[in-house]
Order: structure tokens, then sequence, then C-alpha cells
């Protein structure tokens, strides 16, 4: 369980939060000039990334405030949290390595291959 | 048989036991497991294929075999390891997988059929033709499972423990003890946890003649500690307690047990405590396992792990042989010859795979005259349900010739196959591991988090070593910075150990094939299965685990996971460092549900919310519907009255006269600001601006999907505040949904939301004659269509009490929705039932609320929609502006596919024959065809209708809102039923009874 630093409360558990998926995701200022294509990539595409991940999250049995969180989805290291209107930050790496030095991309735990 | 100088038993203390309904006679602080062995019971169960006979083969929560039925009734637990059960008075015990008994089991047959139990038999049958199932599932049924599941509910009480600490210390042997005193005088908040009832780890098996710790014994050593960490009050030990999960940002779970010498039966008591623990730092010292070696008939009673066997002896007093011998290939089983050369009883030989034997321990084995085979191998055993001899020949020599074989008589085999650390914590943590070759370990390399490993479950093994890595490592890991002199130096005799010498696998005169190697004791799983594994094409150990369930049983392999490895890099000549491991999962032992539920159960399980009339609706015989975490009430029976009955009769009464219904749950948010307008704009679809003080309008609220996610009537209470009503089951998630918009999108509005759900009682009364009751409710106000009318407000008061009382309805009849501060809608409520006895008011539950609605053709969130369903779909086109320029969903209802002429779109039913009531869900078809037939629509709701007489249904259908007066066919199993399409208004289209 993760342990999540509420930028307005502090550290606190992961059960009092919610993940609302990909962070800075705006909704367009134009809908009506959209195409359906752009449109649709608005409403249904988000990125899976396996490592560096911006996301929302809600403490929602807190402050009710959203923020954004920086987390390695590979490894679940939250890197930074930040306020909802800010850009998300430069971090070192952009390629973290997984923990158990598994593939990019699908799964297994090759916790003993060498490199 | 039992030595008469044990340190751990209280020799005055002997209590009484039962197993498998004999009563048997044991000591306090004994095991099931030692105390079984101290009466000379090797033969505790029955293997899970085989039915092969199996005894206890190791001291702790290893142990494959040692598996018994605890208890019985409610009380009882399969599954659970003899070697983990502290004794105690009365304790009753069964063995497991045996018809009729143990000592003649029915299915020991399978042994013999053993060769139709090959790798993946159960893959393998499941994909034969489903006919070959009939003739297998009961050989399957019979064989699967081990122990039983209780039946009857569980008395005992859970609960959850929330822990925070600077270091978390896991086991509590040398190195853990250590680390403790050095952690505890940094003045850190210190959680000490031992899996044991004892704390002492290997102290407990060790011999007290050697392996000082400067100069003392371990046994004093470990008091002196002891004594020390409890004079601090920064010092927490518990014991009883398996870490059996490590998570994110050093989370762990554990499972305590509480008093587990008062047993299994704790009526009403708590019996376990799953601690949830937050720790800055954590120090792993968890030990090691000893492997079993991997040789024909390995399994017999009589058979056990080297180390486990000193456990017994010096732990335990208890001597398990007359005849021992040790197999072995390092040098730590020559420990047990020389312990019990101390207690005078002479091992009679050591077999050992290696040539080369230069350790301290063999020479001092040598010097005490035992008989040491080197270059040896035990090759195959004898013995039904005991061993009676093994079979040893030259390891480098094949035994197919009987000439260089040699049968030795014994009653009691110790093998070892080296020592695995106990890394499944640390890669639970992510941790990443190494493969150290000389001696076979997995030890651990990065850690992911904030962790060390620190003695045997580094991989470090002697004495001296623990101690000095010990100390460095824990001082560097919490950065003491004090002078090294406050931390007393412990040092030990410097003792040499040989090489191991690595043989996965024993050939016997039988061709692997032939042969019972076990490797997975628990799930009867041989090296043969590996092998058909391997040579079937599995290749991923992963893959070799599943299709062999090696490792997959409740003891997940922690004998047998390194040995598997072992053998498939033997037989594939691939590097064990580059198998890699299966992923060692938690729990590291199982957990019991129980422990898991804690206090949340029954009542508990889930929050209740009740309104403030509730107590009402109780003393009124309602029965009660859950809607989300409310009960509401459903319907309240008359003198014996029938479901049917009850609502026809409440809804007969509310159109006839009037009936009253508790409308508290429905969602209410007060909504304030100087921006509200425009943000009701944007989340609803209709336009808002406009609307007058006073008034009330009703609105849908869509996801940008386009679909519908709510509906309720706001309703505008002055300049800048509004009140929004949410559906009773979305009210969080419709708050949640605005909060989100507001704060990541539209911060530029000023806007504050305020839930009030809870704030307010909401009184319904609805029907011709609720004009009456508000009349005399509130004698002031003027309640005729022309100063009151349909969708409008006023804000009243009784006994100066202020009500919130909208004019709105969701029966179709004339409707003052009462919203009363919750203290007072009790007595509210009852002032209308009064005032309303004249009218035969009648209240009425959620069930004829769902009738009189659909009666009139209005749509329920959830019901008619299910997140699929536009506006445009509902024939709600009116509510969808066509001026705004955007709004929340707006875009996606002219996507190609929302506007899509064929959509399934909101009709009313009507059957032919008008007494059939429709199953709601149902399928619509146009033509009854051969299965699959082409399904076009399918019902929402479907109701009888007291007030038509006949039965309703809403439904969507494929352009339904062009096949009006369509038939289309319901089929079921027995018969085809006729229906129509209509309006889905089926009373008072022209809204005459609404507006009068
Ligand atoms: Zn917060």
């Amino acid at each position: 369980m993760l342990l999540i630093n509420c930028p307005y409360c502090g550290e606190r558990e992961q059960e009092e939060f919610s993940c609302g998926g990909e962070a800075h995701i705006e909704r367009p200022k134009n809908p009506p000039e959209l195409s359906d294509d752009q449109w649709a990539d608005y409403l249904f595409l988000r990125q899976n990334i396996k490592g560096l991940q911006f996301e929302r999250w809600n403490h929602s049995f807190g402050c009710r405030k959203w923020f954004n969180v920086a987390r390695n989805t590979a490894t679940d290291e939250i890197l930074a949290v930040y306020h909802i209107d800010e850009k998300p930050p430069q971090l070192e790496s952009n390629d973290p390595i997984t923990p158990c030095g598994e593939p990019k991309i699908g799964s297994g735990n090759f916790s003993t291959t060498k490199k | 048989m039992r030595l008469n100088n044990n340190k751990n038993l209280n020799p005055k203390k002997q209590i009484s036991f039962y197993f498998d309904g004999t009563k048997y006679q044991g000591y306090e602080g004994d095991t099931l497991a030692s105390a079984l062995l101290a009466n000379n019971i090797h033969l505790i169960g029955r293997s899970f294929k085989y039915h092969r006979p199996r005894g206890i083969i190791s001291a702790g929560c290893e142990e494959p075999n040692g598996i018994v039925q605890l208890e019985q009734d409610e009380f009882t637990e399969p599954n659970r390891r003899a070697t983990e059960v502290v004794l105690y008075n009365g304790l009753v015990a069964k063995s497991q997988n045996r018809w009729p008994s143990v000592n003649f089991d029915f299915g020991e047959i399978n042994d013999l059929l053993s060769p139709f139990f090959p790798a993946g038999f159960y893959y393998k049958t499941f994909m034969w033709p489903p006919k070959f199932w009939k003739t297998y599932e009961h050989f399957i049924r019979h064989a699967a499972g081990l122990g039983v599941s209780p039946k009857k509910e569980d008395p005992h009480k859970y609960e959850h423990y929330h822990y925070h600490c600077d270091v978390l210390i896991v086991g509590s042997g040398i190195s853990g003890l250590y680390a403790a005193k050095i952690a505890a005088s940094e003045k850190l908040q210190v959680l000490l946890v031992e899996q044991e009832s004892e704390t002492g780890g290997s102290i407990l098996s060790a011999n007290n003649s050697n392996n000082k710790i400067n100069g003392q014994s371990q046994n004093e050593w470990k008091k002196e500690i002891l004594e020390e960490l409890h004079s601090y009050k920064n010092v927490k030990i518990i014991t009883s307690t398996t870490l059996f999960a490590y998570m994110h940002y050093n989370y762990l779970l554990g499972i305590q047990d509480i008093d587990p010498s008062r047993g299994n039966k704790k009526n009403n008591s708590i019996r376990q405590v799953l601690w949830k623990i937050r720790a800055k730092k954590v120090i792993l010292a968890t030990g090691s396992i000893e492997r079993p070696i991997t040789f024909n008939n390995n399994d017999r009673p009589g058979i056990m792990l080297a180390g486990s066997v000193s456990k017994y002896l010096n732990g335990y007093g208890i001597s398990l042989g007359k005849k021992i011998i040790i197999f072995t290939n390092n040098d730590s089983a020559y420990q047990t010859a020389i312990d019990y050369h101390h207690h005078n009883i002479k091992v009679s030989a050591i077999i050992d795979i290696r040539n080369e034997i230069d350790g301290d321990l063999p020479s001092l084995a040598q010097s005490l005259g035992i008989k040491i085979y080197s270059g040896y191998v035990v090759s195959d055993t004898s013995g039904r349900k005991k061993i009676t001899s093994v079979t040893i020949r030259k390891f480098e020599e094949k035994d197919s010739n009987k000439k260089n074989t040699e049968i030795l008589e014994c009653d009691l085999l110790c093998m070892s196959g080296g020592w695995s650390p106990t890394v499944h914590l640390f890669t639970q943590s992510r941790g990443k591991l190494k493969y150290r070759e000389e001696d076979s370990c997995f030890i651990p390399d990065q850690p992911h988090q904030q962790t060390i490993s620190v003695g045997a479950c580094n991989g470090i093994f002697d004495l001296k070593s623990i101690l000095e890595d010990t100390r460095k490592s824990v001082r560097d890991f919490l950065d003491c910075k004090s002078n090294d002199g406050k931390i007393e130096i412990y040092d030990a005799e410097e003792i040499n150990f040989g090489k191991q010498q690595n043989s996965w696998l024993v050939s016997s005169k039988d061709k692997i094939s032939k042969s019972k190697m076990f490797v997975d004791f628990q799930n009867d799983v041989t090296a043969k299965d590996i092998k058909i594994a391997l040579s079937e094409g599995f290749q991923s150990i992963e893959h070799v685990k599943r299709y062999t369930t090696n490792g997959m049983a409740t003891d997940q392999g922690k004998t047998s996971n390194v040995n598997a490895l072992g053998i498939i890099s033997e037989l594939t000549g691939v590097d064990i460092s580059n198998l890699g491991t299966t992923t060692f999962r938690l729990p590291y032992t199982p957990v019991t549900f129980g422990a898991m539920a804690g206090r949340y159960v029954k009542e508990f399980f889930d929050i209740e919310r009740t309104t403030p009339i509730h107590e009402w609706h109780l003393d009124n015989d309602a029965l009660f519907e859950d809607v989300g975490q409310w009960k509401r009430a459903w319907y309240y029976p008359k003198n014996n009255e029938t479901f049917n009955e009850a609502v026809n009769r409440e809804v007969k009464a509310t159109r006839d006269s009037i009936g009253i219904l508790d409308a508290s749950t429905l969602g209410k948010i007060d909504i304030k600001g100087r921006d509200v307008s425009e943000f009701l704009n944007r989340v609803y679809t209709n336009a808002w601006s406009k609307l007058e003080i006073g008034k009330c309008r009703y609105g849908i609220m869509l996801g940008d999907d386009g679909m519908v996610i709510d509906d309720g009537v706001t309703t505008r209470l002055g300049e800048h505040h509004y009140l929004m009503t949410t559906t009773t089951g979305n009210a969080a998630s419709v708050m949640g949904k605005l909060e989100d918009w507001l704060q990541t999108e539209w911060p530029e509005l000023e806007v504050y939301l305020t839930s009030v759900t809870e704030q307010f009682g909401t009184i319904s009364l609805n029907g011709p004659n609720s004009r009456k009751i508000v009349e005399s409710l509130f004698p002031k106000q003027n309640f005729s269509s022309d100063s009151f009318p349909h969708m409008s407000f006023k804000e009243l008061e009784i006994d100066q009490v202020k009500c919130l009382v909208m004019r709105i309805s969701f029966t179709g009849e004339i409707c003052y929705e009462i919203n009363v501060p919750s203290s007072y809608a009790l007595s509210v409520w009852n002032k209308c039932i009064e005032l309303g006895k004249n009218h035969n008011i009648t209240p009425y539950g959620t069930e004829a609320m769902h009738v009189l609605r659909a009666e009139k053709g209005y749509i329920i969130v959830g019901q008619e929609t299910d997140g699929s369903v536009t506006p445009v779909d509902l024939d709600m086109d009116w509510i969808v502006s066509k001026k705004k320029y955007d709004f929340i969903g707006k875009r996606a209802l002219y996507r190609s596919d929302t506007s899509r002429k064929d959509r399934k779109q909101l009709v009313g039913l009507l059957t032919t024959d008008p007494s059939i009531v429709l199953e709601e869900g149902v399928q619509l078809v146009e033509v009854e065809t051969a299965l699959p037939m082409p399904m076009v629509g399918h019902v929402t709701s479907s109701y009888y209708s007291p007030n038509l007489g006949r039965s309703i249904a809403l439904a969507l259908v494929k352009s339904g809102l062009n096949k009006k007066g369509t038939k289309l066919i319901v089929p079921t199993s027995n018969k085809s039923i006729e229906v129509e399409i209509t309006d889905p208004v089926f009373i008072d289209p022209k809204n005459e009874r609404l507006l009068a």
C-alpha cells in the first residue's frame, strides 16, 4: 500500500485516496470544432506506461483536494507530488529501471538475469 | 523418546492431547509435532496424490508433510502445520487425506496407479472430450483437497492493529536480537517480531556446549540481551506473529496468534490480530530453511531435515532414533551427529556426497569415532510406514549393479541438501536476488526499499561472521554515530566450513520415469514430473511450476522451490542463475479469512444509513430494501398482505387520494457562489441562466462521453444559491465529479459545494388530496396552482421550523416535497399522517414509487440507463440545449456512434395478454428463428399497474421511436410472449393530473 504525501495534509495511507487516471489531460476549450477522432482522443485514449507516469489523485477521505503524482508504475515509487495546476516536473530518470530487471514490456521476474 | 535434560520444557507440566482419537501426553512448551514425535508417532498423514504415508520432516513453518485438521466443529481448521501448533491441554488433531485411517488408507492404491498421475494430469484430463470427464470426476474430486473447511460460523473475534515504528526487525534469532540491541540503544522506536512462540530462532536448536558467544552459551547470551531489551521503553517484542507480506513503502502485514497456548477454542474472545505496520526501516533477520535431497523414496516417515532433528534434540529433549544415518552434501549436518554424541547416542553413519571433506565439524565427528562414508550417496530407502533401511553406493557409480550397493539399517535418516536463505520478504519488497554458485543460494542483492538483510537470510551461516556482519550492517543502516564502545562487540570461535557439493538428483536403480524422487512433498511432485514438463516443451520456470504444481501447495514450496530449479538446471544444462526464480508471493504462510475481515463482519461489514424517519417505518412493519448503503422502506404490508397486494394498495391509494413517501435519501447538494448558473450550464444539458428565483428545473447530467450519469431537480433558492438533488445511489459520485470539474478544469468559477443530504429529511406528499395536507400544515400559504405552481419552491414554516417546500413530482400527481431539518423530520411526518387520516393517507415504499413513475414513463437512472444510453436515446431531446456552445457530454452526442438512427431507444411495451408481467432484463426479438436469435432490445422496467388493471413495461428497442404499434416477441424457454411497442407514458399523457 502506498504512502502518499498529500500536498495539503501530509503523508497518509493510500486507502484515503482515489486515483483519477492520467494527469495533464486538459478538456478542450472548443469541443464543437473538434473532429470525432480528436474528441475520441481526449475522451478515451490514455497512456499506460511501464515506468514514469503522471497521475491525478484525490484525497477523497481527507481534504478532497485533487493533486498530481509522478509515479513509477513499475516500482510504485512516488517520485513527486505537486499541485493540480503545476506543470509536470522534470525528473532525472524518464526511463526508470524496473526493480527486478524485467523487460520494459510484459511481466516476469527474471530476478537473476544478468545484463 | 524424551530425554530428561531439555531446557525449554517445564517437565512438571504434563498435558494431554488427542491425535486420531487416541490420548497422548506432552509437555507445555511442546509443539504438536514435538509431542507426537516424543510419542514416537511419525506417520502423520497421507500424501496428496498418491496417499503415501508421510511424517514430519521439519520443525518450522516450512513443514510440507506434518499438516493436520485441528479441533472440531466451529473451531476446526484444516492444513495446520503440526510444527507450528503450540500444544495445549485437550488439543484434538486428526490426520488428513486418509480414509478410513492413516494406517490403512484406501487411497494408497493411487500410489500403484501413479503412472496415471503424471505432470499436467489435470490439464490433460480437462482437455479430453467431455464424456471422459464423467469417468475422472469422481477420481479427481476424491483426490483433491487436503483438510476440510469448517461448516459452522467462526466463533472467534479478530482485530486489526495499526503500528508505526522507526525500525522493524523481523526474526529474533542471533542477528535479530543483536540488531534490536543496537537499534534500541540508538533510542529508536523498535518493533521486534518473532513467528514462533518463543524468541531465539536458531538458538532454540543450538547445542549449549559449543558455538558460544563471548564464551557464553547462546541461551545465556539470549537471556542477557532479552533482559536488556525489556528494560528499554522504546522496544516492543511480539511473538507468535508471522510477517507474511512486505509491500510498498515499508508497509508490512503480520498475523499474531493471541495466546497460542490457549489453543483454538477461544469462544467470543480475540484469536488473532492482523498487524498493519508502517516502518521507517526494516531489518530482515529471517534465517534460512534447510533443503531436502532428491533421491528415490525420499519421503518415508523417519526421513527428516538434519537441522530440525537437532532442534527436536536440543530444544525439546527428544531423541528421534536409535539407528541414525545422516545424508549430507555439506558440513552443517555433522552438527546433528555431534549433538547426538553429546547425549551419548551414536550416529551409525554419515553418508557424504563429497570426496573431500575438510571442515572443522567433520573432523570433530571423525574424532568422535563416527563412521563417515565419503563420496557416497543414499540412492533408495525401504520401510512402508517408517524408514527401515537405506541403500548406499559411491556417488560416481550406478547402482544398477547390485555389487556396488550396500544396505544399512536405520530408523531415522537425517538429510541436508544445504540451506536456502529465507528471502521471501526481501523479494516481496521487490529487492533483487543474486545466485551464489558455491552453496546454491539465492541471496539478497539490491534492496528496493529501506531494508537490509542480516544473518542467515543474507547468506551468512557461520556464527562469527553473523555477529560481525550484523554489527556492521545494522550500524551503517541505522546511521549510528555513537562511539563504538557503546555497543558490546560479540565474538565467537572461528569454524572452518568445507565446500558444499551440489547434486540435485541422486540416481537410483530405477530410471527417473519409474522413480519416486519427491521434490514437492505436499503436492506430490516428483523429479519425473519435472522431466515430463520439460520434455513437453515447458521452458520458463513459471510454466514448469504451474504445469507440475511444484511449490503451489499450502507450504508454497519453502523446501522445494530451489531443488526444482536445480533439477531443471541439471536436466537442461542451463545455469540456475539463468533460470531465475519463481515469484515469492504473499502471504508467506497462510492467513485466516477471519483475520483479514477483522471486525468488519455482519452489521459492521458496510455502513448502514437510515433516514430520520426510519423509526416510524420500523413501527409500521415496513420491509426494507438496500439502496446503496441506505435502508429504504420497500413496502408496508398490512394484515398478512402479500407483496403484490401491498404494493397495489399503495399505488392505487396514491393516485386515488394521497400517498406519502420518505424521500430523505435523495442526494442534496447546496451550491453557492457568484458563478453557479454558469456552472450548472456546464454540467447539465439544459440552460439554467434564466431560471427564476423560487423555481425548480429538472436536469440530466452526462459524462463527457454523452451517456446519462444522473438526473434530478435543482431549485434556485436565491440569486447565487441553488439546491441540487441527485439520485440516492449517485449522491457521492456526483459530488465528487462536480468537485473534480471545479478544481481541475474550471478553477476560475466561484462555486461552493456542500453536501446536505443528511441535514434534511424529505417528505413527499403525492396525489389529488396532497394539497389538503399542505394547506393544513402551512395555513398561511396559498397552494393554488396560480400562486404555487408546479416546478416552484417556497420557504415555509411549521412551528418556527423552516421548511423548503417544492412542488415537483415523480408520480405524475400533484406533489409537494417538504425538506425539513433532520431532527424535525419525524414530527412533521407524524403530523402529515395525522392530518391525512380522513383522506386515507397511505405510506408507500420504493416498490410503489417505481410503479407510479413507470405508469408515467419517468426514467430511473441505473434502470432505464446503464452507462450506454444518451438523453436522445431516452427521447429526451427536449432537455438537450441546442443553443449552448458546450456542456459536459455535448460533443459526444454527435459522434458517429451516438448519432446512429438504429440505437436502442426508450419505448413502452404492452403485452397482448394483459395479465403477463414480463421479467425485467428479458430480450426482445422481431421473429423467432433458430438460436442465436437476433435481439432488438430488452425490457428495463416491468410492473403490474393497478391503476390500469394490466401489466406495463419500459424497454430499450433498436429504432424503437419509429416503431410504435409494431409487435415484438419475448422468447422464453416454454412460451413466446407477444408485445406491442407503445408510448412510454401510460397515464395522463396530457399532464392534467400533474398540473391540476
Ligand atoms: Zn489532503
